[in-house]
């Protein structure tokens, strides 16, 4: 282990691409033991430690790291669930180039750490070894009503059983886990993993109410009043797709990504008919936008069978927001990247179905309010490429059911939800967190926010007599 | 999961279910529906409310068995249970009192327009109701719609009951005859609400109709549903389902609920034989 170049981190086994392409299990392999220690050897153990700063939970990472490389996997579980409840998750999905591995000191010479394989490795070594409790504080007598089970809700609901206080957690669709099940692919995020993390916040004692659309079923102000709860957390997440509305964009074969992703990964299409759900993917699929879900979407596609499959985007690959990880894990997969590259219309056949895309070539000018460059039409680029299958992937506005029902909560112009430090609403006693407040964003900051509205409703409940 | 109380079989392929949902049936309003999942493996499967009963804590629902979802439902009977119910989603119908109203329903569509009959007619509205279906063995609701209705119509494409031909085609008879109605609205298949939206259209007759495009999550999150409307891409399951008939693309609704016919096909193959049990 001495010889080892600190400054090189131990690879992660991976299923290779050609197989992976056909199957939907998990492609990252993850550390063996002795792969977990190794690169778990590499820490320096500073000082002052970066990566900390980098975590939106704030999880003692050196002090983890020194439990595992001592051997000691339970207590070094123990301390990351200190701050986080969904480690095998956050272990997979978190983009931890841009947070704890960032400023990493190791990182300024060489590869940082790799803290999420670390993370992964603890949290999957403690579901084959038993999950162990953390101690709850006695029962406040207190209620809290969590909408949504998604990252934030999920977070906090942990966060406040283990505080005593009585919580529910209430989800539309029929299986809890908010994007995590629905939006996140099997071979990225095993939904066994999300469910196991999930079972382990339910065994803190909360309950989750699935099939209950809030806004509907029960608006805010009569969780409030009629149904005795003491404080609301909003963690509705990102709701409707975003189209870009261009001609032709409603032709069969045209998916959001949103549709495609639940069909895929929540109604398990890619076992119909042996799950009831159908998906159609033809050969030759086009993928407009570049962010994680379009990866995803792409990956999706090649493994429900399409022969070519194309990411369309606007801008040039420095500008796109998806992680290195997966952009890389796509073209190892031999997804192809148009870059600089819009759609303008659609056109189907007689049957309504999707066939051609007319698009036009992009150049990038001075940069937008983004600090990205801004991509314009070159004029006369037209293009037309044949395509038999669409999914746009460029984004989704928040779900604006709980602010219509609920008279009194300020909401933003773009329609998410207005709150303050403290994560409070301008409803008393109502809290938001997650995508619902900030629009689109990463598992790990749902799950900041959750942290801190749930310390924030404590304090709240605690605070008031009753 | 969810008590399945009573099943009794309409027409042939029709069937009703009455399902125990006591916080769904406390909030059922008129012109909503519901998504359920019969089994783990399940579609989530959009149903208009044919009827609730706070006091018993049930929902009434009426199906045709068309594909696998459907059959599968229809195979339950009393006792047995639905895996999952969510609801109640949709704007409801905007009830109040316009004056004369003509509620079309057709084929299975008749038992969705019976709450919006109702509900009508109790804001003190004049109930004209047309009813159709193919034939007379497969008209279902007639009495229902008889009790909420100041006068009723029926039509039968064959002719085997009341008028011979569409339901549209009867409608156009009586404002031939000189009826005059402040509202339309009709619910059943999506060609006949064409057909009514059609024949209204030179009458300039206000006329609502319910939707039925394929839906997953029935929420706002996937945009399965989405239709044309007044030349706007809108969401059925949450701008709708309810949408004014002029300004409704009908042909895209018609093209769109055809996307997955092919494995729909297949599935059913392969269910009828038995292989998926």
């Amino acid at each position: 282990m001495s010889k080892r170049d600190r400054f090189k981190s131990v690879p992660m086994p991976k299923q290779p691409p050609h197989e992976r392409i056909r199957n939907f299990n998990e492609v990252a392999l993850g550390y063996t033991e002795e792969q977990a220690l190794m690169e778990a050897e590499r820490c320096l153990q500073c000082a002052e430690p970066q990566c900390v700063k980098g975590c939106p939970v704030e999880i003692d990472i050196p002090a983890f790291i020194k439990l595992l490389r001592e051997g000691k996997f339970r207590e070094a579980i123990m301390k990351i669930k200190e701050k986080n409840s969904l480690p095998a998750v956050c272990g997979r999905v978190c983009p931890q180039e841009d947070q704890c591995q960032k400023d990493c000191v190791l990182g300024k010479k060489g590869d940082p750490v790799q803290i999420g394989r670390l993370e992964r490795f603890l949290a999957d070594w403690e579901r084959e070894h038993g999950v162990e409790l953390p101690e709850k504080k006695p029962y406040t007598g207190k209620r809290v009503a969590v909408i949504g089970s998604g990252p934030a809700g999920l977070t906090l609901a942990g966060d406040l059983a283990k505080l005593g206080h009585e919580v529910v957690v209430f989800e539309a669709l029929h299986e809890p886990g908010g994007v995590l099940m629905y939006g996140i692919p099997e071979f990225r995020l095993p939904k066994s993993i999300v469910q196991a993390e999930i079972e382990y916040i339910k065994k803190l004692g909360i309950t989750i109410k699935t099939d209950t659309l809030i806004g509907r079923l029960y608006t805010i102000p009569e969780l409030l009043n009629e149904e005795g709860f003491d404080a609301v957390f909003i963690g509705t997440g990102a709701g409707p797709p975003i189209f870009m509305g261009i001609p032709g964009e409603n032709l069969s074969g045209i998916y959001s990504a949103n549709e495609f992703l639940i069909r895929v990964n929540l109604m398990r299409s890619y076992l119909f008919p042996k799950w009831d759900t159908p998906i159609k993917v033809g050969d030759k699929v086009a993928v407009i936008g570049a962010g994680n879900v379009a990866m995803d979407a792409a990956r999706c596609s090649l493994r429900l069978g399409a022969k070519e499959v194309h990411i369309v985007y606007r801008r040039s690959r420095a500008e796109m927001p998806a992680r290195k990880e997966e952009i890389e894990n796509a073209e190892e997969e031999g997804v192809l990247f148009d870059i600089l590259t819009l759609p303008v219309a659609y056109y189907g056949d007689e049957k309504g179905w999707v066939r051609k895309i007319e698009c036009i070539k992009m150049q990038l000018s001075e940069p937008d309010e983004t600090g990205r460059r801004r991509p314009v039409p070159i004029p006369g680029s037209n293009f037309m490429m044949d395509i038999d299958t669409v999914i746009v992937a460029i984004g989704r506005r928040p779900n604006p059911l709980i602010q219509q029902t609920t008279p009194g909560l300020k909401v933003n112009e773009d329609g998410t939800i207005v709150v303050d430090e403290n994560m409070r609403t301008s409803i008393e006693g109502v809290y938001a967190g997650g995508d619902i407040v900030t629009g689109e964003a990463t598992v790990i900051s749902a799950m900041g926010a959750g942290r801190k509205a749930a310390k924030s409703i404590h304090e709240y409940l605690m605070k008031r007599k009753k | 999961m969810y008590k399945i109380i009573e099943k009794r079989e309409l027409a042939p392929g029709i069937k009703l279910i009455k399902v125990l949902a006591p916080e769904i049936a406390k909030k059922a309003k008129a012109g909503q529906f519901v998504i359920l999942r019969v089994d783990k493996t399940g579609e989530r499967i959009p149903l208009t409310l044919a009827d609730w009963d706070q006091k018993e804590g049930t929902i009434t629902l009426v199906f045709l068995e068309v594909g696998v979802s459907t059959k599968k439902l229809g195979r339950l009977n009393k006792d047995d249970v639905i895996l999952n119910l969510l609801g109640p989603l949709g704007n409801p119908t905007e009830v109040k009192d316009y004056g004369s109203v003509c509620v079309v329903g057709g084929g299975v569509g008749i038992a969705a327009a019976y709450p919006i009959a109702r509900a009508l007619k109790e804001a003190g509205n004049k109930i004209v109701s047309i009813i159709g279906a193919r034939s007379a063995n497969l008209l279902i609701f007639e009495d229902e719609m008889k009790e909420y209705s100041d006068e009723i119509y029926i039509s039968t494409d064959d002719g085997t009951k009341g008028y011979k031909g569409f339901v549209s085609d009867l409608l156009k008879d009586l404002l031939v005859k000189g009826y005059k109605f402040d509202m339309v609205y009709a619910v059943g298949p999506a060609l006949m609400m064409r057909a009514v939206a059609d024949v209204t259209r030179p009458y300039k007759i206000k006329t609502i109709v319910s939707l039925n495009p394929i839906m997953v999550d029935g929420m706002g999150m996937c945009g399965a549903c989405r239709v044309i409307v007044g030349g706007k891409t809108r969401f059925t399951c949450v701008d709708g389902p309810e949408f004014d008939a002029h300004e409704v693309d009908f042909t895209e609704l018609v093209r769109r609920q055809r996307a997955f016919i092919e494995e729909e096909k297949k599935a059913l193959e392969i269910f009828e034989r038995g292989e998926l049990l």
